[in-house]
């Protein structure tokens, strides 16, 4: 989705803050306008750091960062015209709700009628329109989150930044207010990198997911290619639920190879990895696209295995299953009246579509 | 029967115990501390327990008088001698809070000479005995004076032949007195011109004649630190500090003795002290001839038996004549002036305030 | 209110049977749930109580006992008139306009006669010349004649000393025989009761104390105020930099707690007197000539220098506790609102540090009112507190009713000044660490 004109350009970026190990290796994103564009990845992963320098709160160790075209390295974080949401909102506790709304407009020295209607509005938009007059502390947690967002947007910035603004909701008002803040996004048309560690939530609300792991992007592009098609095992393990078996690669037909597994079982998967024949390859197959016990003929690939577990999920039951070697095979089982008929310790096969199962990484020998 | 002699030992060895508590007791004798406790320490405390067996307890406290009032009014004492000042000897007296001192227990000079008379005048009281005399005087650096040597108050107060800062104790007494004598007014004369309200406003107007060049000092530590760091060309002092820094550190200080103010030190018995009859004993035992000339050995205050001046002998570094050092040596006491307690009783606090009130007045 | 009420009479219209409304809730066993409860957390409550018994008793001993013991001495001296009770009996009858006649002399001369028995006149003598500066020995000389004195003693005493025949010291010695008075107050502000009983100012030349107490108010106000200066940027520091530097950077600021106060304070006397290490270094560079040293000690400087330095941890403690708690997104919040760093600081860090401040400030000033020993050693002339004087009527004048009515003032006015601080301030805002 990168176009000629990005709104946010990282051109070779770096970050170091002890001059020993780089944070942020070479960054190179661009975002486009509109966009909604979410770094995820497990902490200490380089993306805070990375929405830090966008921000203006950290210098970058090296390379630049342009905002519509325009270098911004040595411009302050108050003159880049980001509207920003904290992790634990950081409205301002001596405030009012109302205070902390006027205060973007405040400093831009805007008319005091201007600076009401404009608080009336953004109120109003996440629907507290009595709470100007209270205070922080005075607000429930998904409260002070729309407040924090509101106040992120009220001064009209083209780019909001989030920095894991959900983290401290229960899930409950996590998922609101993710469909919330997306329906803002999509009606305000403003673009929006937004900072998680937590996959579905990424999943949810972005255009364009970046997977950052050890201050590199593992892989940056469509919440469904990102869990179809994950590049590598990092992915497909961080992004969902995954099954991994081990082989080597034995024959290559275009873009399909066949896998001779551990145990001796032959399969096809798409390939991924870059490697020729002999290549050790690890095989990634989502549990949803496994099918236990498949009628003869309605899958290509059929291996035999062992019923380990059963857990009842109420909609579905996760079966662990012992295949090809490994004992945490999972299977993810609709709740249908088959299903209410499997039993641990069962011989049973597993079956699926090559082109659900991509072999991944290349494993050093 | 082996049971009966245990009770037997038991029951001797328990009553000699009670026997040698009561007869070696132990008494808290109150001081200010520092080189001046030492002294009575070595002159007094020390031979006192080796030759009857008791023991004194010494504390210390930055004015004895205080917690003496404070005990005695409570009912709840613990000192047993305190060592406090004149004025302070007279007012706890006449408010009944000391012991009185039978003076004739106190022992007759070496030549007979009965105690009432050998002692100084003035140095007994109805409630307390003087030990020492010692005194106010005014000190400067010789490595810093040069031509003729300060030898007169009005010389202190002559900032124009010896230039530089002077040193003085942020308060009334002995201030105002010297500051009178400096302005011609004879020694004997002093208090009755200070008892009216023109002569205080003389002596004050005199000190304001130096007032910018006066750095004020409040503890005895502090004159001889003055004139050893060249703050001040000449400070007034208590002459035992002086001497300690002179003769015990060999630093070139003089002490002028010219209108020298004399004061005693006092034993006296807090009323209800709970050791009172030994307290009169070790206060009998100090203010003997031999005992106070013993102390001029560890500081140059001067015994207030006239017996004892004889007995003077050398300063413990074993080589200095400690006589000529005494602020009761003849030669010092010319131009001396006795500090008149009942003066200070009545006054006190009234020219406290006048000379607080001067001080901050601009 | 009025609404629930209403609805509550509804509901009673209704169900007048339904029994929640007007009767207490009660227990299983049918006891109010109230004394059920309380009987369960009596024991609970017992427990706490005497583990802090211990401490409530020794404060109570050591501390609240003797201040209200000593604050009472500011009003209450029955010095005279527990020992004077012929002249007490006297005055009670008779308005002193003038010097009385025969009768109240004799009541003085019966007196003066049975304290010198008791060994009382001192006490006496002393308490009625705090009022009339040197009174105390004519009492006392007074009191060692009254064996060889006759009738008509009016003649007899004023021929002793003509100070008798003066209608102020009648006066006086009337106000006195009330062992409660305000005489002590009006001291300790620089008044006195005139022949006529009014309060009237003092002579000038004895005007101090209120000089004093306003002296030593603005002193310390000062110094709370150069303490919150210098030590805002360091607990800034110290609540902002990593762990390690933090901690080094603390010890630093604790250090001057584990030193004498009199080493400091003398420190500070070699560093900065005239002769001090400061002036030399700056005659050493050429900075001021050898005769043109500053006097930096033994003035106000002095005071202000080294009390600012002894009292600096106090500021930055609260204010480190407090800064400790404000996150850096606040500040970080702001910027990316689009305020300058100045603004916010100003508008942002610095309201939310208000509490710290408050606590300093109050805590620096307080300490700074009651000091004594650095004023005395450092403060020559003009650095004097009230607090010396107050020492001055503790140890040498012995004058203890005055030093508690000094006290007493000092404590108002703090008092007062807590006060006002919990009008604008509010102090559940204040945070002490």
């Amino acid at each position: 989705m990168s176009s000629d004109n990005p709104m946010v350009r990282f051109d070779n970026v770096q970050k170091s803050y002890d001059g020993k190990t780089l944070v942020v290796k070479n960054l190179d994103v661009d975002i486009a306008k509109g966009e909604f564009l979410t770094m995820l990845g497990p902490s200490g992963s380089g993306k805070t750091t990375s929405l830090l320098m966008l921000a203006g709160f950290e210098p970058a160790t090296h390379g630049e960062i342009y905002l519509n075209g325009k270098p911004i390295n040595n411009v302050p974080p108050n003159k880049r015209g980001i509207g920003m949401v904290f992790q634990n909102y950081a409205l301002f506790p001596h405030m009012t709700v109302a205070e902390n709304l006027a205060f973007p407009l405040k400093v831009r020295k805007m008319s005091p009628t201007d600076v009401q209607q404009k608080v009336d509005r953004a109120l109003a938009m996440v629907e507290l329109p009595s709470f100007g007059q209270r205070r922080p502390a005075q607000l429930s947690g998904g409260q002070q989150q729309r407040v924090a967002v509101a106040r992120a947007l009220v001064f009209e910035p083209e780019l909001i930044l989030m920095d894991e603004p959900l983290g401290a909701l229960d899930k409950q008002l996590r998922e609101q207010m993710q469909y919330e803040i997306k329906h803002i996004h999509e009606n305000l048309g403003v673009t929006v990198v937004y900072v998680t560690h937590d996959q579905s939530e990424a999943l949810t609300m972005s255009d364009r997911i970046a997977v950052f792991e050890d201050g590199v992007i593992q892989q940056l592009s469509s919440p469904s290619t990102l869990y179809e098609k994950p590049n590598n095992s990092f992915v497909a393990q961080f992004i969902g639920e995954n099954n991994r078996l081990n082989g080597n690669i034995t024959a290559i037909d275009g873009t399909v190879c066949t896998v001779e597994l551990d145990s001796g079982d032959k399969v096809t998967a798409d390939k991924v990895v870059d490697g020729g024949i002999g290549t050790r390859t690890t095989l990634s197959i989502r549990p949803e696209r496994v099918d236990l016990d498949p009628e003869a003929g309605s899958v290509p690939v059929t291996i035999s295995g062992k019923i380990e577990e059963l857990i009842y999920l109420g909609d579905h039951i996760r079966v662990r299953m012992s295949v090809a070697g490994t004992d945490e095979f999972i299977v993810k089982v609709r709740n249908s009246a088959s299903g209410q008929s499997l039993e641990t310790g069962q011989l049973t096969t597993v079956g699926w579509n090559p082109e659900d199962c991509r072999a991944l990484d290349e494993i050093a020998a | 029967m082996k049971l009966k002699t245990l009770f037997t030992t038991t029951a001797v060895s328990a009553a000699v115990m009670v026997a040698s508590s009561a007869m070696a007791g132990e008494i808290t004798v109150m001081s200010w501390g520092g080189a001046y406790t030492k002294s009575q320490t070595e002159a007094y405390y020390k031979p006192w327990e080796a030759e009857t067996g008791h023991k004194v307890n010494s504390v210390d406290s930055d004015n004895p008088a205080t917690p003496i009032k404070a005990q005695v009014e409570a009912g709840n004492v613990s000192i047993d001698v305190a060592d406090i000042e004149y004025s302070d000897a007279i007012r706890l007296c006449d408010e009944g809070l000391l012991e009185e001192i039978d003076t004739s227990s106190l022992p007759a000079a070496p030549d007979g000479t009965a105690a009432t008379a050998d002692f100084i005048e003035g140095a007994i009281t109805d409630c307390a005995v003087a030990n020492i005399v010692w005194s106010t005087v005014f000190a400067y650096d010789s490595s810093k004076i040069s031509g003729d040597a300060p030898t007169t108050l009005a010389d202190f107060y002559d900032t124009a032949k010896y230039p530089g800062k002077r040193g003085m104790r942020k308060a009334a007494k002995a201030n105002m007195e010297m500051a009178l004598i400096a302005d011609g007014v004879a020694p004997a004369d002093v208090y009755s011109v200070l008892e009216t309200e023109e002569g205080v406003q003389r002596a004050l107007d005199k000190m304001a004649t130096i007032k910018d060049d006066i750095i004020w000092w409040e503890a005895g530590a502090q004159p001889p630190q003055l004139l050893a760091d060249g703050e001040v060309a000449m400070t007034t002092a208590y002459n035992g500090r002086i001497f300690n820094a002179a003769i015990g550190e060999d630093k070139p200080f003089e002490i002028v003795w010219d209108g020298q103010i004399l004061d005693f030190d006092l034993y006296a018995v807090p009323k209800g002290a709970p050791n009172k009859e030994l307290a009169m004993e070790f206060i009998t035992y100090a203010t003997a001839t031999e005992r106070l000339a013993a102390q001029a050995s560890w500081i140059a205050y001067g015994p207030a038996r006239k017996s004892s001046a004889d007995l003077v002998g050398l300063f413990n570094d074993g080589k200095t004549e400690m006589a000529p050092h005494m602020p009761t040596a003849p030669a010092n006491m010319k131009t001396a002036l006795v500090n008149n307690y009942e003066f200070w009783a009545d006054r006190d606090s009234e020219l406290s305030e006048q000379f607080n009130a001067w001080l901050l007045a601009n | 209110m009025s609404e629930t009420a209403a609805q509550v009479a509804d509901t009673l219209a209704v169900k007048p049977i339904d029994q929640a409304v007007d009767q207490p809730i009660t227990a299983a066993d049918g006891t109010p749930l109230k004394v059920a409860l309380a009987r369960a957390t009596r024991k609970a409550k017992w427990r706490a109580f005497v583990l802090v018994l211990p401490l409530l008793l020794f404060v109570l001993i050591t501390f609240a006992i003797p201040i209200v013991e000593m604050l009472t001495r500011s009003f209450y001296n029955d010095a005279f008139s527990a020992n004077m009770p012929n002249l007490v009996a006297y005055f009670e009858d008779n308005e002193i306009e003038s010097v009385p006649d025969e009768a109240g002399f004799a009541a003085l001369a019966a007196d003066l006669k049975q304290a010198r028995e008791n060994k009382t006149i001192g006490v006496v003598a002393t308490r009625v010349n705090y009022e009339v500066p040197g009174s105390r020995s004519q009492f006392t000389s007074a009191a060692r004649k009254t064996k060889k004195l006759e009738p008509p003693f009016k003649e007899a005493i004023i021929a002793l000393d003509e100070d008798w025949n003066d209608v102020r010291l009648w006066n006086v010695m009337q106000r006195a025989s009330n062992p409660i008075s305000a005489s002590f107050y009006l001291a300790a502000t620089d008044r006195r009761y005139d022949e006529n009983g009014d309060k009237v100012w003092v002579d000038k030349k004895r005007r101090i104390y209120i000089k004093l107490f306003v002296n030593t108010l603005l002193l310390s106000l000062g110094i709370a105020l150069i303490c919150l200066v210098l030590a805002f940027p360091v607990a800034h520091l110290l609540a902002t930099l990593p762990l390690r530097y933090s901690n080094l950077l603390m010890i630093f600021v604790l250090l001057p707690f584990w030193t004498s106060l009199l080493v400091r304070t003398t420190a500070w006397i070699a560093l900065l007197q005239s002769q001090g290490v400061f002036n030399d270094m700056l005659v050493g560079t050429g900075i001021i000539g050898d005769e043109s040293r500053m006097q930096l000690m033994y003035n106000m400087q002095g005071t202000v220098i080294a009390m600012t330095h002894i009292l600096l941890p106090f500021m930055i403690l609260p204010l480190y506790s407090v800064m400790k708690t404000i996150p850096p997104t606040y500040v970080r919040a702001a910027r990316s609102l689009g305020a300058t760093s100045w603004t916010a600081f100003w508008k942002v860090y610095f309201p939310q540090t208000v509490p710290g401040i408050g606590a300093g400030v109050l805590l620096v000033f307080i300490l700074a009112v009651g000091y004594y020993i650095t004023p005395a050693l450092v403060g020559g002339s003009t650095g004097q507190l009230i607090s010396n004087l107050i020492a001055f009527h503790m140890l040498k004048s012995l004058n203890w009713s005055m030093a508690a009515a000094l006290g007493a003032i000092l404590l108002f006015i703090i008092l007062v000044l807590y006060w006002l601080y919990d009008k604008l301030i509010g102090i559940d805002n204040m945070k002490l660490g």
